[in-house]
Formats: C-alpha cells, sequence, structure tokens
C-alpha cells in the first residue's frame, strides 16, 4: 500500500507543487477560521456574562 | 511492474484521493452569491424588530445564519453533482469539475450545518437556531432531493427555504416570530417564482437535458410567463404589505409600489414579446431586475426603519 510520504519519492505518493501550495493555503484558511471562532466566543461570552462571567460560587 | 507504477503515481486509481481543491472551491460550494441575499435579508429580518440585540449578538447570529446558507449551499451542490455536470451554468462547479470530492463537500457541509445551528442557539436563542435548522433540512432534504427533480413547482415550494432568513434573523432578535417576518417571508416566497421562471426562459434546453422539470420545460415557455405574470400581480400588494398593515412608512410604500409595477409591467412585456430572441433578452432583464426589486425593498424598508418609527403614514 503506498504511504502519503512528501520526501520519499519511490515509495509513498508524491505530492505535486500546485498540490503542496493548496494543502499550504487550506491549512492556513483552517487555522484562521478556528482561530477567528475562538475570539468569536470569547468576545460572545463577556458580552453575555458580562464581569459575571468571573463571578461564580467555586 | 509497469501498472504498480501507474498505480503508484494516481492515487485515485490506488483508492486513494489527494484534494486538489483550492480555498476558493470550499466559497465557492458554499454558493457566496446566494449567501449575500441571506446575508441582506437576515440583516434587515434582525434590524426591523422592535426588541434590541447587542451588535456582538447580532453580528454572531448573523455570520451563524450565513453559515448556515453556506452549509445548506455545499450540501446541495454535494448530492446535485450528476445534474451540475452537464449543465453549462453549473458544469464548472468544484465537484463536477473534480476540484473537491463528494464526500469532502458532504463533510464540509454537515460540519457547517451543525456548528451554525448549535452556536445561533447558544449565542441567540434556540427557535432561531430551530428555524435554521428546518430551512437546512427544507432546502436539502425537501427542495434539493425531492421536489427539484419530480415537479415545475420546485421552485415555488423550495423558495421557501430562501424566504426564511429575515424571520431568523426576526427570531434571533426577538425569540419570537412576529407577523412582520411573515410578511418579510412572503415577499420572498412569491418572489422566487417570477425570479427563478425568468432564469429558466432562457435556459430551458439545459434543464430538459439535465432531466429537471422546470416549468417551461414541462408546460412551455408561454405558460411560464402566464405564470410569471400571475405571481407579479400577488407579489406587488404582498410586497407593499408592510406598509398597509402600518410597520412601515410611506417611503417603502411608494417604493414597493412602483417596483411591484416595474415586475408587472416587465412580464407584461416578455409576454407580448414571445419566443423571439427580444423576448429572451426581456426574460433576462426581468431576471435582473427581479434582483434588484428585492434588494430595494429591503433595503428602503431598513432605511424607513432607521428614519423614525415604523407606524407612521408620512415621513
Amino acid at each position: 500500500m503506498p504511504v502519503m510520504d512528501d520526501n520519499n519519492n519511490e515509495t509513498g505518493i508524491v505530492l505535486t507543487d500546485e498540490q503542496k501550495r493548496r494543502r499550504r493555503a487550506r491549512s492556513i484558511a483552517i487555522a484562521l477560521a478556528l482561530g477567528a471562532l475562538v475570539l468569536l466566543f470569547y468576545v460572545v461570552t463577556i458580552v453575555k456574562l458580562g464581569p459575571g462571567v468571573l463571578q461564580r460560587p467555586l | 511492474m509497469t501498472d504498480i507504477t501507474a498505480v503508484d503515481q494516481n492515487p485515485r486509481a490506488a483508492g486513494f484521493a489527494i484534494s486538489e481543491a483550492s480555498v476558493g472551491d470550499y466559497i465557492a460550494l458554499m454558493k457566496p452569491r446566494v449567501m449575500s441575499l441571506v446575508v441582506f435579508t437576515a440583516l434587515v429580518g434582525l434590524m426591523v424588530t422592535p426588541g434590541h440585540l447587542h451588535p456582538v449578538l447580532g453580528f454572531a447570529a448573523l455570520l451563524c445564519i450565513t453559515i448556515g446558507a453556506g452549509a445548506a449551499g455545499a450540501l446541495n451542490m454535494w448530492y446535485d453533482a450528476d445534474v451540475d455536470a452537464v449543465m453549462r451554468r453549473t458544469s464548472r462547479r468544484p465537484i463536477p469539475a473534480g476540484r473537491v470530492l463528494p464526500r469532502e463537500a458532504l463533510a464540509f457541509g454537515m460540519t457547517l450545518a451543525i456548528g451554525s445551528i448549535a452556536v445561533l442557539g447558544l449565542v441567540a436563542n434556540w427557535l432561531a437556531a430551530a428555524l435554521l435548522a428546518f430551512t437546512i433540512f427544507f432546502y436539502v432534504a425537501i427542495y434539493t432531493m425531492r421536489l427539484k427533480r419530480t415537479t415545475p413547482q420546485n421552485i415555488v415550494i423550495g423558495g421557501a427555504a430562501g424566504a426564511f432568513p429575515p424571520m431568523i434573523g426576526w427570531a434571533a432578535a426577538t425569540g419570537t416570530i412576529g407577523l412582520e417576518s411573515v410578511l418579510l417571508f412572503l415577499i420572498i416566497f412569491f418572489w422566487t417564482p417570477p425570479h427563478f421562471w425568468a432564469l429558466s426562459l432562457w435556459r430551458a434546453e439545459e434543464y430538459a437535458r439535465a432531466g429537471i422539470p422546470m416549468l417551461p420545460v414541462v408546460a412551455g415557455r408561454a405558460e411560464t410567463r402566464r405564470q410569471i405574470l400571475l405571481y407579479s400581480i400577488v407579489l406587488a400588494p404582498v410586497g407593499a404589505s408592510p406598509w398597509l398593515l402600518g410597520y412601515a412608512g410611506l417611503l417603502y410604500g411608494v417604493t414597493a409600489i412602483v417596483a411591484g409595477a416595474a415586475m408587472i409591467g416587465l412580464s407584461l412585456h416578455i409576454m407580448a414579446l414571445g419566443d423571439e430572441d427580444e423576448g429572451l433578452r426581456a426574460a433576462k432583464r426581468l431576471f435582473g431586475v427581479s434582483i434588484l426589486y428585492l434588494f430595494v425593498l429591503f433595503a428602503v424598508l431598513l432605511i424607513d426603519d432607521l428614519l423614525g418609527a415604523p407606524g407612521r403614514v408620512l415621513l
């Protein structure tokens, strides 16, 4: 079974430069989307709960 | 030995599939042009409410509605890839073009759908989330999987899916379904048939080739033009109804009447011209004007609301 390996030209699937470029672009887009979600959840939490977010019984 | 080399160099033949999709392909899966209309109508639904929603929560709710619409678009493209491949207008979409695998589109659409519904429920309320879930279900399971391929009334009934966004926006802000949001729903619902049938008048051959029973394919262009006129006649008073019922001001009322008259006038015009080239050009013009109609009506409704409290008769 072929193994996906960027550095092994003999046994693995070799990605073309274009495929590598697109994979990198997809990875960056996913990272940005996740970062934006973290920021959104943070801001929404502050807006919905206000200062009360830190005032809870332990 | 040659075969093994060929398999090694052809991942798809070996059961592997290296994604060749760009970020743009995934954006295309979400049908950005449809999304833009959804954003706009949902924004108006959210803004004209008597209630108040914090701007951050409003933005988050709008984002969820937009992503939900994108999810419905991706799932539509996943299911319709076979039909899209035979129509010129859609043959370059990411799945028929081979850049995105159907299972990738399915996973993408489902992830966005579940995520947007859950976040809308947490950010706004669960009524809005339920409406968004129903909209996605209706568009994918009822329209795409059933109506589109079985009845010429596909876009009439299926149009409900596109009509829900302002109602979802309203529900996100108020937690209720008010009569005003129902009116906004009805405007888009009655706007959809003349809009899509105008498009189908000059795309009839493509729809026939793809086996889609659009009205011009099943009942002919003459009947389609008649139906466009009938729906435009219904649309005009429905479009003016927020003003007639006292929810919008005179600015909106005058705009709706003029725009409604323009739609009826163009519908009469394409009836008079028939199947000639000039008639098809007029259908294209009606298609363009119908987009403008909806945009102008909702924009003026928003302006009207920003200018003062609804319910007044004079500016």
